[in-house]
């Protein structure tokens, strides 16, 4: 697949190093892509990288929404593209959040650092109305206040549905919780029975959440991850991204927990 | 106006404690308050009590020199502080300090270790629990340290490799 030419129409800094962009297409036309899923970018000269979608997905016509941390050579290059500049896209790629099973259930969404701007689609979609969810719950974890993505809309989420958030290092001036995002989790009620549970975040934040869903009632199969390998052709024939028998980029970046556990618990993988 | 051994059984640190056990402890317990800013205990001071968190945000923190208070974690409702009552010099390892209007019920440090030499059965139960909260602590701590959202490790961050 060849990159097709996009543009950037929008760039936000959430925090130094970490940016969010709004793209469009240069042919125009409609970009389908669920939540969950990803794109390869391509800053030119730089390399490619594989970024979740960040932003609504009600309207194919609406701008492509990716947040972005600057970590290695690519990603660098993307976060420096400033608005009107060109930049290519391969995608979408990979198996999204399974929306359709939170049909009338109460959906749990759990995330740590970064992982939010997978996540952030599905509160888009609640919110208007378009997400069958009976209830939402949003736990969010980050290093410090000021490295929160989406600063401006943590606000309207928080008068919106129930959203917990926790720091590891705060001043007391911070009105949330000082500590790690499983300290809130453990003692909120959930409704553990019937609650579909998504989680996005550094490996062992999911593998400490996961601890404690499981000890509240929670089961395997209600939880769905969003992981992250390195991947690279994002269709399953290099093998960078090979994770036990799947490949992130083909299989996922969404498993259900109960299908990928035995591979979870493998340190080296 | 409810009484203390009600109050007690509504604290989610004792669930399930025997009804007989909780009017023993109400012997050592008292409500207290606390408003804005004010300390439940002092780092380095005579740790003489125990704290059930009933409402309101409670700082844990340390002073560091030149920098100031620093908190290392916040309490809420269905909290506990305070285990340094256990052990000698019984000394507060740690301020805590009221973020908000603190209701919390305060159980005598001398009085509950009395209780328990009394009643051992009591004790070990009770014994359980510090761990169980002590230990979800620590692993709380561990993560902490982690720097999760940080830099990726192979960005820097030191291995215990000899």
């Amino acid at each position: 697949m060849i990159p097709e030419l996009w543009r950037v129409t929008h760039r936000r800094e959430e925090f130094p190093g970490t940016i969010t962009l709004s793209l469009t297409r240069e042919a125009g036309g409609p970009s389908p892509i669920q939540p969950g899923q990803f794109n390869m970018l391509y800053a030119f000269g730089a390399g490619e990288a594989a970024i979740s979608l960040s932003g609504s997905s009600a309207s194919p016509a609406e701008p492509l929404t990716h947040t972005i941390k600057g970590q290695g050579l690519a990603t660098q290059a993307l976060c420096k593209l400033e608005v009107g500049t060109q930049l290519g896209i391969r995608g979408p790629f990979g198996q999204g959040w399974p929306t359709h099973l939170a049909a009338n259930r109460p959906l749990v969404i759990i995330a740590g650092g970064l992982g939010l701007a997978p996540l952030r689609p599905l509160i888009y979609s609640f919110l208007k109305g378009h997400l069958p969810a009976r209830r939402l719950q949003v736990f969010y974890g980050a290093r410090r206040p000021e490295e929160m993505l989406y600063q401006p809309e943590l606000g309207h989420w928080r008068s919106s549905f129930e959203l917990v958030t926790s720091v590891d290092h705060a001043s007391t001036d911070w009105n949330g919780h000082i500590g790690v995002i499983t300290d809130p989790l453990r003692v909120t009620h959930l409704e553990c029975n019937d609650a579909l549970v998504f989680v996005c975040g550094p490996e062992i934040m999911m593998r400490f959440c996961i601890q404690v869903l499981l000890h509240k009632g929670v089961t395997e199969s209600n939880i769905y991850l969003s992981m992250e390998r390195n991947m690279k052709c994002a269709i399953g024939i290099c093998g960078h991204c090979q994770w036990g028998p799947n490949f992130v980029c083909k299989d996922g970046p969404v498993f259900c927990y109960r299908d990928i556990r035995s591979w979870f618990q493998i340190n080296s993988l | 106006m409810k009484v203390v051994t009600t109050l007690l059984k509504e604290h989610p640190f004792f669930t399930g404690l025997a009804d007989k056990d909780l009017a023993f402890l109400s012997g050592c317990t008292s409500n207290s308050h606390y408003k804005e800013g004010e300390y439940l205990a002092r780092e380095n001071t005579p740790a003489n009590h125990f704290f059930l968190i009933r409402s309101g945000r409670v700082a844990v923190e340390t002073f560091v020199p030149n920098y100031g208070p620093l908190c290392l974690m916040t309490l809420h409702g269905g909290d506990i502080f305070g285990w340094s009552w256990l052990y000698p010099p019984y000394l507060s390892a740690f301020d805590a300090r009221a973020l908000t209007s603190v209701r919390s019920l305060k159980l005598g440090g001398q009085c509950l270790r009395d209780k328990c030499e009394k009643e051992p059965r009591l004790g070990f139960e009770l014994m359980k629990r510090f761990t169980k909260v002590a230990t979800e602590r620590l692993q709380a701590a561990r993560i902490q340290l982690l720097d999760l959202y940080g830099p990726h490790p192979s960005q820097g961050i030191p291995r215990c490799d000899p």
